[in-house]
């Protein structure tokens, strides 16, 4: 009890300077003196029906200390996995005596990748994350045991697989036979659930800028996935953090991977439509 | 501002909470530490540099910047973590500065204190409180 | 061997003979801090990497003593002088004993 209220008071009187400079800042995000990332950018068309004027990178609503980890590749404790991804790369794993470089050779190989996931694969016929196409290749091309979709390994490979695109507009297609999916995830994204009855509009977009307790509500954009949190100190991948923004909801969450997160996620990505791919991003 | 009835009764609840909390344990365990380092010495306040933000978004990962001209070790310490001890920087002669930066976990809003022990022997120290948010989200 | 630790050291590769220049090293540990407690409430013994050592041919720049309130993945910024061509060498020391180490040549002129 005593540590609750005096948690509430703490994040009264925090919130309080908060509400004064509350809304996303102006800065400008460049990686290393040299990189320069586009983390404000026009609302895309299919979102002309909401009230937002802008789309924001998740950047621009933290502090200028955890900001500073992402402008610098040494600073930013995520490369630390880029490099075990790089190892991961260059493993041979599997019944058929491949790593991803015997078939990619360099991760430069997947340069634009990241920016156009997920999407339709006309073979599997579904909209596929960058996890299910990895693992698909480990599954199909290597003889491997897939990876656990929001595990470290996972993390590690899709930090690795991101950097190669960063700086490059996300781009994901809604059109065509990934349309459903896409309207599928769009309902989800409105759909409130769990006892506390809120969807996924109700922060990001209806209240983004906002304090929620001393914490500084972004629009949920996931151009910067996978991203080190300072929270647990380790990359974190898309479903992984969706699943702990439902369950924030008191709901019982969709499973990472399942159907309805996949839809999830290329609505979502969607919504960063124009924003730089910034993985591994550096958030609180 | 306007408070609603609930946060006001939440402030007034907490507010007596917190005068009758007992203070940490800590604030002797800092003075041990220091009269560890220093041997019993006076220490001065001042002279000793300490970088740190006002306000930390994670408790987890602060960064803060400690530094004195001609020290030859700055010990650190977080005063109202369960253990003070953060780190102690000495350098040695082929330090081009007597300056270091990390990262450190703060387990609450609380002082972090920086004592330099100078190239004459004597002793400095400063202060800073950084205030530890906590998330909205558990997410 | 904690699993999965590697070491990152950002130094220049040439410099001026007396040149003062800025090190950056980071490394890969959870830094357990024994204050946490496992699913079935029994306390997780502290596990940390307690030391950093930073020299150059032999000599000290920077000797650390460190705590259980240093964040996970160590991160360290300091600035060292290279008095000629020469090595940094870098240590750190683990609770369980393990001992990780990273050298990065210097040349001088």
């Amino acid at each position: 009890m005593r540590f609750k209220a005096m948690t509430a008071v703490a994040a009264l009187m925090l919130a309080v300077p908060g509400v004064v400079s509350a809304g996303p800042d102006d800065d400008k995000l460049v990686i290393n003196g040299e990189i320069e990332m586009t983390t404000k950018a026009p609302v895309p068309e299919h979102m002309e029906d909401t009230n937002m004027d802008q789309i924001m990178s998740g950047w621009h609503f933290r502090s200028d200390e955890t900001q500073a980890l992402e402008m610098d590749d040494f600073d930013n404790p995520g490369m630390i996995f880029v490099d075990a991804g790089m190892e991961q790369w260059n493993t041979v794993e599997g019944s058929e005596g491949n790593s991803c470089a015997s078939c990619h050779e360099d991760p430069s190989s997947m340069k634009g990748v990241r920016a156009v996931y997920p999407k339709w694969d006309a073979d599997a016929e579904e909209v596929q994350t960058l996890a299910m196409q990895i693992n698909d290749c480990r599954e199909n091309n290597m003889g491997a045991e897939p990876y656990g979709y929001t595990s470290g390994q996972m993390a590690n490979m899709e930090a690795l697989i991101s950097l190669q695109s960063r700086g490059m507009p996300v781009d994901v297609a809604i059109d065509g036979p990934a349309r459903e999916t896409w309207e599928q995830g769009k309902e989800l994204y409105y759909t409130r659930t769990g006892q506390l009855e809120l969807s996924c509009a109700n922060c990001h977009e209806d209240s983004y800028g906002m304090m929620i307790r001393a914490d500084h509500l972004s629009q949920g954009q996931i151009n910067g996935f996978p991203t080190y949190r300072l929270k647990n100190a380790r990359l974190n991948t898309v479903h992984g953090r969706f699943k702990g923004c439902v369950r924030d909801t008191r709901a019982e969450t969709y499973a990472p991977g399942s159907p309805e997160f996949v839809a999830l996620e290329l609505y979502v990505a969607s919504r960063g439509n124009g924003l730089s791919v910034e993985g591994p991003s550096v958030r609180n | 501002m306007d408070f609603t009835r609930r946060e006001t009764l939440v402030i007034g609840g907490a507010t007596a909470v917190a005068v009758t909390l007992p203070m940490p344990a800590m604030a002797s365990a800092v003075d041990e530490k220091i009269n560890e380092f220093t041997g019993g010495a006076d220490v001065a306040e001042g002279g000793v540099e300490l970088d740190a933000p006002e306000i930390a978004e994670n408790g987890n990962t602060v960064p803060i910047e400690v530094s004195a001209e001609g020290a030859s070790a700055i010990m650190v310490l977080a005063a109202g973590n369960p253990t003070p001890g953060v780190a102690t920087f000495n350098f040695g002669p082929l330090a081009g500065a007597q300056r270091a930066k990390t990262r450190i976990r703060l387990a609450g809003t609380q002082d972090v204190v920086a004592v330099a022990k100078m190239a004459d022997g004597s002793f400095a120290k400063t202060q800073k409180t950084v205030k530890v948010t906590i998330g909205g989200c558990g997410g | 061997m904690a699993e999965g630790v590697r070491p990152r050291v950002k130094a220049p590769k040439s410099a001026e003979a007396g040149e003062v220049v800025v090190i950056k090293t980071l490394i890969s540990h959870k830094m357990e801090s024994g204050q946490r407690k496992d699913s079935d409430g029994n306390v997780i013994p502290q596990s940390i990497i307690h030391r950093f050592v930073c020299a150059f041919n032999g000599e000290t720049v920077l000797d650390v003593e460190m705590h259980p309130a240093i964040s996970t993945n160590p991160y360290f910024e300091f600035e060292a002088t290279v008095p000629e061509a020469g090595d940094f060498e870098f240590t750190w020391y683990d609770d369980d004993g393990s001992v990780y180490e990273d050298k990065k040549s210097v040349s001088v002129g």
